[in-house]
């Protein structure tokens, strides 16, 4: 009786910590399979053949067809970001910082993390959606026996299109963004439009904007990657179809939000 | 088991397989499958569901790798072969799917073009020529052609996708469950197409199926798949007096004999 509680009483942590340790070695095979993954995905970006129809395709559907969502993400951001700087710098007379809070607050931080996160949602999403049908219903394979490399034909374009097409979305994004603080600085707030435009000149520099579109890019690499990622390894059926496309998702915006305070640092710090 | 036609010393052998194993984990699918594929004949794998017909398929294709064994094809090493050579061989191969495996993105012309085109580097023009020619041998309008593969039914997609396997004239093609959710006269209209489309290429074909119709109308050979292990091979004649009773029981579509003694 008294070996039995002994036994059990050992067994009981060594069950923890088995469990622990095969949970870390499998997080361990899951970041070497997607490091690999990426990997041979970059390489294909560079090695010929090339298939320009399929690039262009994904620039019209990555870049085109996100910009009215990043567009009214900026908008709308740069208009609460003014009413909001204004409530709070109103209590310390700091009324005159507004225009710089927006501009810098748009091409540093939200233009390019909220365009990442809404391209997340909607293009990474749809990648793994299209990727992980296509593994589900053997086109993936029967690329393959046509003497096609899925790699060059299906990931390399959606990488290059996403990681080509985030940094132009936000540029486009920053212009809409302080576009917005602008109209509803001058027009709720009561600013001078050529002391606001004047502001908003002195304080911004080309670092700025420049880090915002590295970040951009970066995201747009992470949403392509995460996406096709989960896509290409999608389970079986329509419920491996759905994980993948979450998995998509969650996973490219935990890694925008991580790669966003890494690019952070690395710039201004 | 009769291995008469299928002695793989013989130069006449397209595919042989030695000793075939793939296993996931601890499910082993193939356990040392050998099979003969006699150059220019139709061989049809039958065997019911699970039993390995996909995965020994897909371990020739290289679409997955066996775990050891060998797949030579025309003479040449398969297993653990290079990217070089691997595409020296899919160039040798046609596939139809068993659920067409269409792209859904492109017109049925471009479906049927797209090993011409992509993977030969044909020119367009020239691709649609063959493809319309190819479209049409298999019993299609040419109006379809414009058409994405949604707008189809499921009998015209299986002709569309073998269509497709067959526009770059491959020299071994291959057949999965071919005739797998059509109604019999779709079903027999897809194995005579088969069968004329093998005869014009020459080519080899390897097929899996559970359809006895179908076993009937395009093996020259048959094979019985039982555990991942090819328990009987002999010409399609013998397969009625097969002497083996897993496939006296499969033929027939018995509930009670060796094939479910063993699954129970």
């Amino acid at each position: 009786m008294k070996t039995i509680q002994t036994n059990s009483l050992i067994e009981a942590p060594l069950d923890f910590f088995n469990k622990i340790g095969a949970t870390f070695l499998n997080f361990l095979a899951a970041v070497g399979r997607l490091v690999n993954f990426m990997i041979h995905s970059v390489k294909h970006c560079f090695l010929p053949p090339f298939y320009p129809s399929q690039l262009i395709r994904q620039l019209t559907d990555i870049g085109y067809y996100s910009l009215p969502v990043v567009g009214m993400t900026a908008l709308f951001t740069g208009m609460v970001l003014a009413l909001q700087s204004y409530t709070g710098f109103t209590r310390f007379n700091a009324e005159s910082a507004i225009a710089g809070v927006v501009v810098l607050s748009i091409t540093r931080e939200l233009s390019p993390v909220l365009a990442g996160l809404m391209v997340a949602g909607r293009v990474g999403a749809a990648i793994a959606a299209e990727i992980g049908t296509m593994r589900v219903t053997e086109q993936i394979d029967a690329l393959r026996t046509l003497s096609v490399n899925p790699y060059k034909y299906l990931i390399a374009p959606r990488v290059l299109a996403a990681t080509f097409m985030l940094p132009i979305l936000v540029l486009i994004g920053d212009i809409i963004g302080v576009y917005g603080g602008y109209v509803v600085s001058i027009h709720s707030l009561g600013f001078s439009a050529g002391s606001y435009l004047t502001q908003t000149w002195d304080i911004i520099t080309r670092m700025d904007v420049v880090s915002g579109l590295w970040k951009a890019a970066v995201f747009g690499f992470i949403v392509s990657i995460m996406g096709c990622y989960h896509g290409f390894n999608s389970a079986r059926g329509a419920q491996g179809v759905g994980a993948a496309t979450t998995n998509a998702v969650v996973s490219s915006s935990i890694l925008i939000l991580i790669f966003n305070y890494l690019l952070t640092q690395i710039f201004f710090s | 088991m009769n291995n008469e036609s299928t002695n793989n010393k013989s130069p006449n052998n397209k595919i042989v397989l030695s000793n075939v194993s793939k296993s996931f984990g601890n499910n082993h699918v193939l356990n040392g499958l050998s099979l003969n594929v006699p150059t220019g004949k139709s061989m049809v794998v039958i065997g019911g569901s699970g039993t390995g017909k996909s995965v020994m398929l897909k371990c020739i294709l290289g679409l997955l790798d066996a775990d050891s064994g060998s797949i030579l094809i025309d003479g040449k090493e398969s297993v653990g072969s290079d990217t070089k050579t691997r595409s020296k061989f899919m160039k040798k191969f046609g596939m139809l799917f068993q659920g067409g495996a269409l792209f859904d993105s492109l017109r049925i012309w471009e479906n049927v073009a797209f090993g011409l085109v992509h993977g030969q580097g044909m020119n367009k023009k020239q691709a649609r020529e063959i493809a319309i020619e190819k479209i049409r041998a298999v019993g299609l309008s040419p109006d379809v052609a414009e058409l994405f593969p949604a707008e189809m039914s499921g009998g015209m997609q299986k002709r569309v996708s073998l269509a497709r396997a067959v526009a770059t004239a491959p020299e071994i093609i291959f057949f999965d469950e071919p005739t797998t959710g059509l109604d019999p006269i779709m079903a027999d209209v897809i194995n005579d197409l088969i069968v004329d489309q093998v005869k014009d290429l020459g080519a080899t074909a390897l097929s899996i199926t559970h359809d006895m119709a179908s076993v009937r109308k395009i093996a020259d050979y048959v094979a019985m798949i039982f555990e991942g292990r090819i328990i009987w091979t002999g010409p399609v004649e013998d397969l009625d007096h097969s002497g083996s009773e897993y496939v006296e029981q499969f033929i027939h579509g018995r509930a009670d004999g060796p094939v479910t003694r063993s699954v129970a």
